[in-house]
């Protein structure tokens, strides 16, 4: 079962509604029981880091989350999801993360060049630099996924998987032991993403 | 490197897609559901579901046919028609909508997409504008296009970008229609004015309609159209085939 953490940021109908349409069981819950029951975790997120980053530490998610990581369960993050896996992000000031994924967020304005449109939004080619990820074992390199965001995840090459090209390369997707990441949304990528959501799902919990 | 994006757009009324379509292996022609699933795996990039009912009662209905899409189709989805409110976003977005665009609704009422891009990020904020040349000046029109505005709509655009709007759909009055190719003027001055993604409308009516729109106009983002990909004059996969041909990228 795939426990999709509730902390009241974003709209979780279509990630749910992706993991059923593959056969797997999914709830959106903020039960500590429910999560640590769980095989796997998914820390979604839209929307400011700030406020995310708080709500997420002020309803003890954040803690629960750390707990269940530490015991080896799977875990991704999707989006901002992905982006609060880091220690710290600089999105409008300098606020912590969770610190599951050394590196740190940052406006990809600093790196792509000015006659860009922000955010970096549409659908984008997946580039693996000649590294492997579990989370990629049914789809291939060029394949596209659909992005949305403005900040992207910086110094953080460790644990990158994949980047897409936007006038620079930007982090798609990074893994550490059994934390993902994915700054593309799988549950808005067609068939592609079903197939990194069903990867996900077959990761040894 | 972002691709170019294809986009057909669905008029539902009362639950039933209003354009007549001729497919086969569609059980249900006049089914949303259906028709965006087929689409998705056609290759569609996107799907905009516009709500032309009238009645609360077929607004129930819409949103339902809405929450059945999302379940089964898994690519970004918008919704138009009848957005007056933030309670109408809020409506929509629970259903599985990524994108809600506003048009009447924000000229009515200005504030509208100020406040929701504060509640639901600008991303999620799309301003559709029907715009017609009166007199040699693009004007704005509402009520679907039957009403005149008198506003000036490039100014008009960039006032609803700057209030946190999104994207910009630029629907051509002019050239909706007619299919003889997208307005490329009109697209011209907008995609020069904002620095949002712009997503042409009006006018789309064979496969070198998009290759020119896309090679005269690099900064356009995205290609929407209706009847000629629902008529199956056009279908979603040549036209990509065609495009990646020409140099163009999208996503196959």
């Amino acid at each position: 079962m795939v426990a999709i953490i509730d902390y009241g940021v974003g709209n979780l109908f279509s990630l749910v509604s992706s993991f059923r349409a593959i056969g797997a069981e999914a709830v959106i819950t903020a039960d500590p029981k429910v999560i640590a029951d769980a095989d796997r975790i998914i820390l979604p997120g839209v929307g400011a880091f700030e406020d995310a980053a708080k709500k997420l530490r002020d309803s003890g998610m954040a803690d629960i989350v750390k707990a269940e990581v530490a015991k080896g369960k799977p875990l991704m993050g999707i989006c901002l999801g992905m982006q609060l896996l880091f220690d710290k992000s600089y999105e409008y000031g300098e606020f912590e993360g969770l610190g599951l994924i050394k590196g740190e967020v940052r406006p990809i304005a600093e790196v792509i060049p000015a006659d860009y449109k922000i955010p970096h939004i549409g659908w984008n080619a997946l580039d693996f630099h000649g590294r492997s990820c579990k989370l990629f074992k049914y789809i291939n390199e060029g394949d596209h996924v659909y992005f949305v965001h403005s900040f992207y995840a910086a110094n953080c090459n460790e644990a990158m998987v994949a980047t897409a090209e936007y006038g620079a390369d930007l982090t798609a997707a990074v893994a550490d032991k059994n934390v993902y990441g994915c700054q593309f949304h799988p549950e808005k990528s067609g068939e592609v993403g079903m197939k990194i959501l069903k990867a996900f799902c077959e990761l040894e919990a | 490197m972002i691709t170019k994006r294809i986009i057909p757009c669905l008029d539902v009324r009362n639950g039933r897609v209003v354009k007549g379509v001729n497919f086969e292996g569609l059980n249900d022609v006049s089914s949303p559901v259906e028709l965006a699933d087929y689409y998705s795996k056609c290759g569609a990039d996107e799907l905009v579901f516009y709500d032309i009912t009238a009645s609360s009662d077929g607004r129930q209905i819409f949103t339902d046919i809405l929450c059945e899409t999302a379940k089964k189709v898994f690519i970004p989805l918008t919704v138009g028609g009848g957005i007056n409110t933030v309670a109408d976003f809020d409506r929509v977005l629970k259903c599985g909508a990524d994108k809600v665009s506003v048009n009447s609704g924000a000229i009515r009422n200005p504030g509208l997409i100020e406040e929701a891009a504060k509640l639901y990020g600008d991303q999620c904020v799309v301003i559709s504008a029907d715009v017609k040349r009166v007199d040699g000046v693009f004007r704005v029109f509402a009520k679907g296009g039957r009403e005149n505005t008198g506003m000036e709509a490039i100014e008009w655009i960039k006032r609803c970008v700057d209030n946190g709007a999104g994207e910009v759909v630029l629907n051509s009055i002019d050239t909706d229609g007619v299919k003889g190719g997208f307005d490329l003027e009109m697209l011209d001055a907008v995609c020069n004015a904002v620095s949002v993604p712009v997503i042409a409308s009006g006018g789309a009516g064979c496969i070198d309609d998009f290759t020119t729109l896309f090679k005269t106009l690099p900064k356009v983002d995205a290609g929407l159209a209706a009847s000629i990909f629902h008529f199956g004059e056009v279908s979603i996969k040549d036209l990509k085939t065609e495009l990646k041909a020409n140099g163009i990228p999208v996503r196959l």
